[in-house]
């Protein structure tokens, strides 16, 4: 593919159509529309914020460090969520992401592994990772599993592993390189949010930028006609696990930076977070559809809330119903709103205009 | 075709780029310290008093959850050392699985092997009760390790910790503090442990009880899972809605590891800190003294380790030397105590 066709030529002939329609109801800017969507929903939530607690949203420095507290309590879901937001897109799912995560935490902390310095802890995480994500893969593609089973059994089988390697204990990161990733800012920013704006920027890129990404897409949207196409639909599905394991292991670095320490119960549940963030930021669970920017949105508003809750000293349980509630509504809303409102709006525009 | 010894060398760096990787991964899995330490369990040593003379040869059979939690790592280990320190003790362990229902299925088969007392922590009390009625109306009597059973029946002897006593202990010791540096209306925060779990209430009713009759209050409350990186994201939380703090306690000193990190993360320094359970990295915490970690409110599990001396003395028909009654009492409730920068060296032995 040449550099000049690359960007997204499929939606081209619909921005340049005769017919005049307006943004709101053309078909290539409905993921736009979404976000939007979600940016309103940040907005609402962050209002009731200064509205809960003008005390605290009158001060000016506690509002810049609120907003970077939201941001790195969203880095490591965030990471992860690129990575499931990939292999979600190509028609796939991942439910052993957490699980990669305590694995390859557990395993980036052993004292054997510490004793190679922030280097080799770093190598451990990524390497064990994308391991575990080709393994993954290979059973998905070429042993023929379905995904959620695959994943699954892996689920069970990588925490039982970091388990047995962990000995069941916590394991404190005594190394200052990585520890000092969640403690240091650099120009007033903190590290963990820069990592996590450099993996949304890569994701981005590679999803939109290149023939990889085209290809998920097409392999998400209908496997048979991407495998007719010439593309390598195995070979391709079994990269997209190995990406979303490289995702997870960059996470598991940025967790243990983050808890100064790593333990077999670490990441708990975080597939379902990254799921989460994933079908509300847009993607579409059946493949073939989905952005980044989308699931980053998902992940900060989920972090919002989460933030939200513990400035108003409001209980986990509530929390976690909101959180139920607020996937199901988002859910609801981009069917109705985007889809029989822009439609109801075109009938009423013809009758009105005609 | 001009590609194909092309590709396979590809493939053989590749290939041989993963072997070496593996090799190196499989290499960072030992976590064995370079010098040996000293084992770290918490025993009673023997031959102090005249009930350590060797006495009638007992079976022992232990059974524990395999938790992922260091806590009870620590009671499995501690109940081990124990039982090795007695020359007339033989001891079996049966591992208790991932539920109550296979920790059920592995006591049947310790009481076919007819052990002369089972000491037992099981996964929850009120549905292994009725194992617990079986054993003893088999005559093997059922030491009951820290989850008690509802039926007085169920049970010989029940040892336990003091979740509501280590609420009041942490409260009694932020209290004092608050005293002592005049502050009136002190800003508390806590971070609990797993929110559905009945001690975690207990623990929680015990610290606002106690704070409430000294005219305290908790200004907010966080409930964490026990881990480090959940404990983490809740403190960052809990320390973005309180902008200043005097007091925080922790529930649990394994979580405490990444409260910690969390309140250097965000460079605060301003209010004391207490934790819970007593890890050994805790106490050398509180004994180095330069963090906010002032002290910590035991909930200790040397209580295995005298689960299985107390188990020895009923099977073998003796009494607590120290106690005028003939037997072994039939509840032990241990007593919540309070780790300081003053006395953490006497508490060293009992980290876990």
């Amino acid at each position: 593919m040449t550099a000049q066709t690359a960007p997204a030529p499929v939606k081209e002939p619909e921005h340049s159509a005769p017919e005049k329609r307006s943004w709101w109801r053309d078909d290539a800017s409905e993921s736009m529309r979404r976000n939007l969507g979600l940016v309103g929903v940040l907005i609402a939530l962050i209002v009731v914020g200064i509205i809960t607690k003008p005390d605290l949203y009158s001060d000016g420095a506690w509002v810049r460090s609120n907003i970077f507290t939201i941001l790195e309590l969203a880095s490591v879901i965030g990471v992860v969520t690129v990575g499931m937001t990939f292999v979600i897109i190509g028609g796939g799912i991942d439910l052993s992401v957490g699980a990669i995560i305590a694995l390859a935490g557990v395993w980036s902390t052993t004292l054997a592994t510490q004793d190679l310095g922030p280097g080799g802890m770093i190598f451990c995480a990524l390497a064990v990772g994308i391991g575990v994500g080709v393994v993954n893969g290979i059973l998905i593609s070429y042993g023929r599993l379905v995904a959620f089973i695959a994943t699954l059994a892996m689920l069970v089988a990588a925490r039982g592993l970091a388990a047995q390697l962990s000995d069941k204990q916590t394991q404190v990161s005594n190394s200052d390189f990585i520890n000092g990733l969640a403690a240091n800012d650099f120009l007033g920013v903190p590290v963990l949010v820069y990592i996590l704006a450099a993996v949304v920027a890569a994701g981005w890129v590679l999803l939109n930028r290149t023939t990889f990404g085209r290809r998920t897409v097409a392999v998400g949207g209908n496997p048979e006609a991407a495998r007719l196409a010439g593309i390598n639909v195995k070979r391709h599905t079994l990269l997209l696990y190995a990406l979303s394991g490289l995702c997870c292991g960059i996470a598991a670095i940025m967790l243990t930076s983050q808890a100064n320490s790593a333990q077999a119960a670490m990441a708990n549940l975080y597939e379902l977070d990254a799921i989460a963030a994933a079908i509300i930021g847009g993607t579409l669970l059946s493949g073939g559809r989905g952005t980044i920017i989308g699931s980053l949105l998902g992940v900060l508003v989920f972090s919002t809330i989460t933030n939200l809750f513990a400035i108003n000293n409001l209980s986990t349980e509530v929390q976690n119903m909101v959180k139920g509630g607020i996937i199901v509504a988002a859910v609801l809303v981009q069917q109705v709103q985007f889809k029989s409102l822009s439609q109801f709006f075109a009938k009423n525009n013809k009758i009105t205009t005609s | 075709m001009k590609h194909a010894p092309d590709l396979s060398r590809r493939r053989m760096l590749l290939g041989g780029a993963a072997l070496g990787a593996g090799a190196l991964l499989t290499a960072c899995t030992s976590n064995e310290p370079d010098e040996p330490s000293g084992g770290g369990a918490q025993t009673v040593a023997a031959g102090s008093n005249g009930n350590a003379a060797p006495g009638e040869k007992v079976t022992i059979g232990f059974s524990a959850p395999a938790a992922d939690h260091g806590w009870i790592a620590a009671i499995t280990k501690n109940a081990k050392a124990q039982a090795g320190t007695y020359s007339d003790v033989e001891f079996k362990t049966v591992e208790a699985g991932g539920d109550a229902a296979a920790q059920r299925a592995a006591l049947q088969t310790l009481i076919a092997q007819k052990p002369s007392i089972i000491v037992l922590l099981p996964h929850d009390g009120k549905e292994l009760n009725a194992f617990g009625l079986e054993a003893m109306e088999a005559g093997i009597p059922v030491v009951n390790l820290d989850r008690a059973f509802p039926d007085p029946l169920a049970y010989r002897l029940q040892i336990k910790g003091d979740n509501y006593g280590m609420g009041v202990s942490a409260a009694h010791y932020i209290i004092e503090q608050m005293k002592a540096k005049n502050v009136a209306s002190p800003v508390i925060g806590e971070i609990a442990g797993m929110d559905e779990l009945e001690l975690t209430q207990e623990r929680s009713k015990g610290f606002t009880d106690t704070l409430t009759q000294a005219g305290f209050k908790v200004a907010n409350r966080r409930a964490a899972r026990f881990t480090a990186d959940t404990g983490q994201q809740e403190a960052a939380s809990l320390l973005q809605a309180l902008p200043k703090m005097d007091a925080l306690w922790n529930h649990d000193d394994d979580q405490g590891i990444g409260v910690l990190a969390a309140i250097t993360q965000a460079n605060r320094s301003e209010f004391i800190m207490v934790g819970g359970a007593g890890s050994l990295k805790a106490i050398q915490d509180i004994q180095a003294d330069k963090s906010v970690l002032k002290a910590t409110v035991t909930y200790s599990p040397s209580m295995a380790s005298s689960a299985i001396s107390l188990a020895r003395l009923i099977a073998q028909n003796k009494g607590m030397s120290d106690l005028v009654e003939l037997q072994v009492p039939k509840e032990i409730i241990l007593a919540s105590e309070t780790i300081t920068k003053e006395n953490a060296s006497n508490y060293l032995k009992l980290g876990f």
